[in-house]
C-alpha cells in the first residue's frame, strides 16, 4: 500500500484557504471596499501628485502669501495692473498703457532720467511675470516699451502664511504622515507580535518578567518619554518611528500573548510538540500565524492612532520640522490662521479625516471578514 | 405504553430548513413528517449534518439568523412554524422545552442555580420570590440533586457535568411542559454519568407524563429508551416506526448500516516473544494549585499516581476510564510531554533524565494522534504541510518535491485521496481529519502512537473505520498503540490488554477478554453495565446498574 508511488505526481488541486475566504467575504463588504479605493487614491495622490502640481513643496511666493484656493489660473486679471505698477515702482518708473493680450503683458515704462535696463529684473523676480524684453527704446531710455510674459500658476487650495502651495503641501505631508502611519505600524506590530508570542508560548517565569517589563514601559508618560528623547538626540524625523513603535507595540504585545495562550492549549500545538517541533518553529508555523487574524485588525486600527499621535507631537512642535510638513503640522498652522484663511485647516483636515475614517471602515470590514461568527 | 394511535399532540408535517450561506443556500431539512403523542418517547437519530438537530430548532423558533422554515408544525392544533417569537413564548418554555448537549455552557456562569430555576417561574408563572424559591427546591429534589437547599446557593462551575445537566432538566421541567425535547443530553457526560441520566429522564416521563423528543447518534441509547425512531439522513427521514421493529427489521440500508456501525472484530494478538517498546516504572504527575502570585503550594492534584505500564510491538494497550481519570495525562508522561515523575524506557534508553531538546530526536518513535479532529489541525496551513511537518524536523535534508510526494504517499496510506493534499483542513469531514491526524503520526515511521480518544468525536460508522485502519496499519507497520478511550465498544475491537483507571490509579488490568467477562472491581463492573446496557439483555443489566449505582446515588458523592 505504501509504494502506491505512481500517484504522487498527480496534480493536487488547490484548497481555499481561511485566507481567501477572508477576501471575498471582505470584498463583498462595499464600506470596506469603498474605503479601500479611497485610501489607494489619497496614497497614490500622495505618491505622484507633487509631481504634476508644478510647484515645489518648499517654494515660497512672497506675491501669493495666503492666497485662496481658486480653479482659475493666477494671476487674476485684475491682479496684473497693480502688480505691474507695483515693479514699475520699484524700478523708478511709470506703468503707461498696461495692456494684456493673452500670455503677455505690454506696457511702456517712463521716467525722468534713462532707465537702467538690468532693472527689468524686477520683473522676473515677481512671482507674476517671467522676463522682460524690451521691444522699442525712446527718448533716448527715458521711454521703454516693453513685452512681459506673465507666468499662470494655478493654486487649487490656495497657499499658505509664507505662500507655499497648499495642494503640494497637503501631499508631501500625506507622505510623511502615511510613511509614518504604516512603518511605525509595521515596527511595532513586529516587536509586539514576536515578543507577546514568545512571552505567551514560554509562559512561566519568563511571561512574568516579560510583562513586567510592559507593565514598565507603560508606566512611562508618553509624552513626558518624546521631550526626554528629543532632548537627548535632537529633532529628527527617524526618532518619531523610535517613539511611536516603542510605545504602541506593547499594546500589540498583550493582544497577541492573550492569543497565544489560548493558542497554546489547542491540540495542533500539542501535536507539534509532539512531532519534536522546535519552540521556533512552533512560534512561526503555527502560533503566529493563527494570532494574524486580530493582529490585522489591530493594525486597521493602529494606522490612524499612529498618524494621530505624529499630528500631535507636530502639533506640540516636537515632530517633523520646516519645510518639511506632515498633516498634523499643516493643521496646526492651518488652526493658527482659522480667522480669514480656513482653508488652510480645511484642505489637509480633509485628508486626514478622509484617511482616517478609510481605514476604520476597512478595519471593521476585515473584523467581520476574518471573524464572520461574531458578526 | 401508548401507541402512535391516540392522536398526535405535535405534528410535523413537510417541514423545511434552509441556510443562506456564503455557497448559496443549503437545504438542511428537506420536507420531513413527524408525530410525537402524549406521554410518548420518540427518538429521531441520525449521524452529524443529518439535519436532525435544526428540525427541533425549526420548532422552536431557534434558527440562526440566516436560516428559515417552511412547512408546518402544530402543537395541539396551533401552528408554530411561522409565529412570531412574543407568541411563540407562550408554548416555548413553559409547554414545550428542550435541554441541550452542553450542560457547561447552557447554564450563565455568573448567577446561583436557585436564581436561574426561579426567574422563568417568577416571569412566565408569575409565582413570589419566596414561592419560585420553593418550587426549585422541588425540583433539585425531583431530578435527584441531594442537599438542593444548599444548592440553591451554589454557582454552575460548583456543580459537576452530570449535575449541571441535572440542573437543566429542573428547569426545563419547571413549567410542568408536555414534551421535553433532549438534544443530544448525554454526550458530552461519562458514561455512568450518562445511565444515571437516562434513568432520571425515564423515571419523570412516567412520573410527569410528558412526551420525551430525543435526539441522538447514539442507537443503544434509542433502542433502550424510545418508543418509536425515526432515522434521519441528508435531511430527510429515511425510516420510522416503533423502536423494536424497527431494529429487528430495518428496511433501509441506512439503518441497516447504522445498527451495525458497531465496531466489530478482536485485534490478533502480536507475536509471542514481541519486544517491548515501551516501559514505564511508576509514573506519577502531580499539579499544583497555587493561590496568588507568591502562593505556596496549597493544594496537590494526582492526576496520576504510581503506574507502572508495558508495551509490546504490535500490541494495543487499552486506558479506559471517566473523564478526570487521568487516562490522558498517562498518554502524555509516558511521551513526556507533561512533567512526570517515575523511569520511562523506551526500547534500551531511558528517557527520564533527557530533556526536551534531547528528546526532540526520539520523538519521531513516539506519536500522538487526539480526539478533537477539528483542533488538532492547524487551520491556516494546508493539509500537505500538516503532514509532512514532521519530516521538517526529522528530515530536513528532504527537498519540498520530495516532501510533497511522501504527503501524498502518507495521505493514500489512511486512504484519503493524495490530490487532496493542498486543500486546507477545514474543507474535510471530521472522519477525514482524523485520518489526516493519522497520517501525520505515522509520517515518521514511530514505534509507538498513543491514541488519545481517536474516536471519541466521530459518528458511529465512520468510528468503525477509522477502528478498521488503525488495525490494518497496526499489521503493516508492527506498531504498539496505547488506546486510551472511555468508549468499551472501541476499546474492546482494538486492544489485547486493559488498564481501567480511577482518580489516577489503575484499579484493575488484564487482558481484553478478561475484563470484560469476568471484571473484578466493582467499578470496572459499572462501567460495563453502563456502556453495554443497550446492546444486549436490557432488563437483567438495567437491574444490574441499578444495584451498581445504588438508585438516586448522586453524580459524585464526594462533593
Amino acid at each position: 500500500m505504501a509504494e502506491a508511488a505512481a500517484l504522487p505526481t498527480t496534480e493536487a488541486v488547490l484548497g481555499r484557504s481561511l485566507w481567501a475566504d477572508a477576501k471575498a467575504r471582505l470584498f463583498r463588504n462595499r464600506a470596506a471596499v469603498a474605503s479601500m479605493v479611497v485610501l489607494a487614491a489619497i496614497a497614490i495622490a500622495c505618491l505622484f501628485g507633487p509631481l504634476l502640481t508644478t510647484h515645489a513643496y518648499d517654494r515660497v511666493h512672497q506675491d501669493y502669501v495666503r492666497t485662496p484656493p481658486s480653479l482659475f489660473a493666477y494671476p487674476q486679471p485684475d491682479q496684473i495692473r497693480p502688480a505691474a505698477e507695483r515693479v514699475a515702482a520699484r524700478m523708478r518708473a511709470r506703468a503707461e498703457a498696461i495692456a494684456v493680450e493673452g500670455d503677455a503683458l505690454r506696457l511702456t515704462l517712463t521716467a525722468q532720467r534713462p532707465i537702467d535696463e538690468r532693472l527689468l529684473a524686477f520683473f522676473d523676480r515677481s512671482d507674476l511675470f517671467g522676463p522682460a524684453r524690451v521691444i522699442e527704446r525712446a527718448e533716448e531710455g527715458r521711454r521703454l516699451a516693453v513685452e512681459v510674459p506673465v507666468e499662470r500658476r494655478y493654486f487649487l487650495f490656495g497657499t499658505d502664511a509664507n505662500g507655499r502651495d497648499l495642494l503640494t503641501r497637503t501631499l508631501i505631508a500625506g507622505r510623511v504622515s502615511l510613511a509614518i502611519g504604516f512603518l511605525a505600524t509595521a515596527v511595532s506590530i513586529t516587536i509586539g507580535v514576536v515578543y507577546g508570542a514568545v512571552s505567551g508560548y514560554l509562559g512561566g517565569r519568563v511571561d512574568l518578567l516579560m510583562m513586567r517589563l510592559v507593565d514598565i514601559l507603560y508606566a512611562l508618560p508618553f509624552i513626558f518619554f518624546v521631550i526626554m528623547l528629543v532632548v537627548f538626540f535632537g529633532r529628527n524625523f527617524v526618532l518619531m518611528f523610535i517613539a511611536v513603535g516603542a510605545v504602541e507595540w506593547l499594546d500589540m504585545a498583550r493582544i497577541v500573548r492573550g492569543q497565544t495562550l489560548s493558542i497554546k492549549r489547542q491540540e495542533y500545538v500539542q501535536a507539534a510538540e509532539a512531532l519534536g517541533v522546535t519552540t521556533s518553529g512552533i512560534l512561526r508555523r503555527h502560533i503566529i500565524p493563527n494570532t494574524l487574524g486580530p493582529v490585522i485588525v489591530y493594525m486597521t486600527l493602529l494606522v490612524p492612532k499612529v498618524i494621530l499621535l505624529e499630528s500631535f507631537l507636530s502639533f506640540l512642535g516636537l515632530g517633523v520640522q520646516e519645510p518639511m510638513t506632515s498633516w498634523g503640522v499643516l493643521i496646526s498652522d492651518g488652526a493658527k490662521n482659522i480667522q480669514g484663511a480656513a482653508y488652510m485647516l480645511i484642505f489637509p483636515s480633509l485628508f486626514l479625516v478622509a484617511t482616517l475614517f478609510a481605514l476604520n471602515f476597512i478595519g471593521d470590514g476585515l473584523r467581520d471578514a476574518l471573524d464572520p461568527k461574531d458578526r | 405504553m401508548e401507541e402512535a394511535a391516540a392522536s398526535p399532540i405535535l405534528s410535523v408535517r413537510g417541514l423545511h430548513v434552509r441556510f443562506r450561506t456564503g455557497q448559496g443556500v443549503l437545504h438542511a431539512v428537506k420536507g420531513i413528517d413527524l408525530d410525537v403523542s402524549a406521554g410518548e418517547t420518540v427518538a429521531i437519530v441520525g449521524e452529524s449534518g443529518s439535519g436532525k438537530s435544526q428540525t427541533v430548532m425549526a420548532l422552536m423558533g431557534l434558527l440562526a439568523a440566516n436560516g428559515w422554515a417552511q412547512g408546518s408544525a402544530r402543537y395541539r392544533g396551533e401552528e408554530l412554524i411561522g409565529l412570531p417569537p412574543a407568541a411563540l413564548n407562550r408554548y416555548r418554555g413553559s409547554k414545550i422545552t428542550m435541554i441541550f448537549q452542553e450542560p457547561m455552557s447552557s447554564l450563565d456562569p455568573l448567577y446561583r442555580i436557585g436564581d436561574q430555576i426561579a426567574l422563568p417561574l417568577i416571569t412566565h408563572g408569575g409565582l413570589s420570590r419566596r414561592q419560585a424559591q420553593a418550587r426549585a427546591v422541588d425540583l433539585l429534589r425531583l431530578v435527584r440533586i441531594p442537599d438542593p437547599e444548599r444548592r440553591l446557593a451554589s454557582y454552575p462551575h460548583e456543580l459537576s457535568g452530570g449535575q449541571r445537566q441535572r440542573v437543566m432538566i429542573a428547569m426545563a421541567l419547571a413549567n410542568r411542559p408536555d414534551i421535553l425535547i433532549a438534544d443530544e443530553p448525554t454526550t458530552a457526560l461519562d458514561v455512568t454519568v450518562q445511565a444515571r441520566i437516562l434513568e432520571l429522564l425515564a423515571e419523570l416521563k412516567h412520573r410527569l407524563g410528558m412526551a420525551i423528543v430525543f435526539i441522538t447518534h447514539d442507537l443503544g441509547i434509542v433502542r433502550r429508551f424510545a418508543e418509536r425512531t425515526y432515522v434521519m439522513k441528508d435531511g430527510e427521514v429515511v425510516e420510522s416506526g416503533a423502536t423494536p421493529a424497527l431494529f429487528a427489521a430495518p428496511q433501509h440500508p441506512y439503518t441497516r448500516r447504522l445498527i451495525e456501525a458497531e465496531p466489530r472484530g478482536r485485534k490478533t494478538p502480536p507475536p509471542p516473544g514481541a519486544p517491548v517498546v515501551l516501559d514505564a516504572k511508576d509514573i506519577r504527575v502531580r499539579f499544583e494549585l497555587r493561590s496568588g502570585l507568591f502562593g505556596r503550594a496549597r493544594h496537590e492534584i494526582r492526576a496520576v499516581d504510581d503506574v507502572d505500564l508495558d508495551i509490546r510491538a504490535g500490541e494495543t494497550v487499552g486506558v479506559v476510564g471517566e473523564s478526570g481519570s487521568g487516562k490522558s495525562t498517562l498518554g502524555r508522561a509516558i511521551l513526556r510531554l507533561v512533567p512526570a515523575a517515575g523511569l520511562v524506557r523506551f526500547e534500551d534508553r531511558n528517557l527520564t533524565p533527557l530533556d526536551p531538546r534531547a528528546m526532540r530526536p526520539i520523538r519521531k518513535h513516539l506519536q500522538l494522534v487526539f480526539q478533537d479532529p477539528f483542533g488538532s489541525l492547524s487551520p491556516r496551513m494546508t493539509v500537505g504541510e500538516i503532514v509532512t511537518e514532521g519530516l521538517l524536523v526529522h528530515q530536513p535534508a528532504l527537498t519540498g518535491r520530495e516532501r510533497d510526494k511522501r504527503a501524498a504517499q502518507a495521505l493514500e496510506e489512511v486512504r484519503l485521496d493524495p490530490s487532496s493534499r493542498n486543500r486546507f483542513p477545514h474543507e474535510f469531514s471530521g472522519g477525514q481529519r482524523q485520518r489526516i491526524a493519522i497520517a501525520r503520526a505515522l509520517i515518521l515511521r514511530p514505534k509507538l502512537v498513543v491514541l488519545d480518544e481517536p474516536t471519541s468525536a466521530l459518528d458511529r460508522s465512520v468510528q468503525s473505520e477509522i477502528v478498521e485502519l488503525l488495525r490494518e496499519l497496526q499489521q503493516e507497520h508492527g506498531l504498539a498503540y496505547l488506546f486510551i478511550s472511555h468508549d468499551l465498544a472501541v476499546v474492546r475491537a482494538l486492544s489485547d490488554r486493559i488498564l481501567v483507571m480511577k482518580e489516577g490509579r489503575v484499579v484493575e488490568r488484564g487482558t481484553t477478554a478478561e475484563i470484560f467477562t469476568q471484571p473484578r472491581e466493582v467499578y470496572t463492573r459499572e462501567l460495563m453495565a453502563a456502556a453495554f446496557l443497550s446492546s444486549t439483555a436490557r432488563s437483567h443489566l438495567t437491574r444490574r446498574v441499578r444495584s451498581a449505582c445504588g438508585g438516586n446515588r448522586p453524580d459524585h458523592p464526594a462533593e
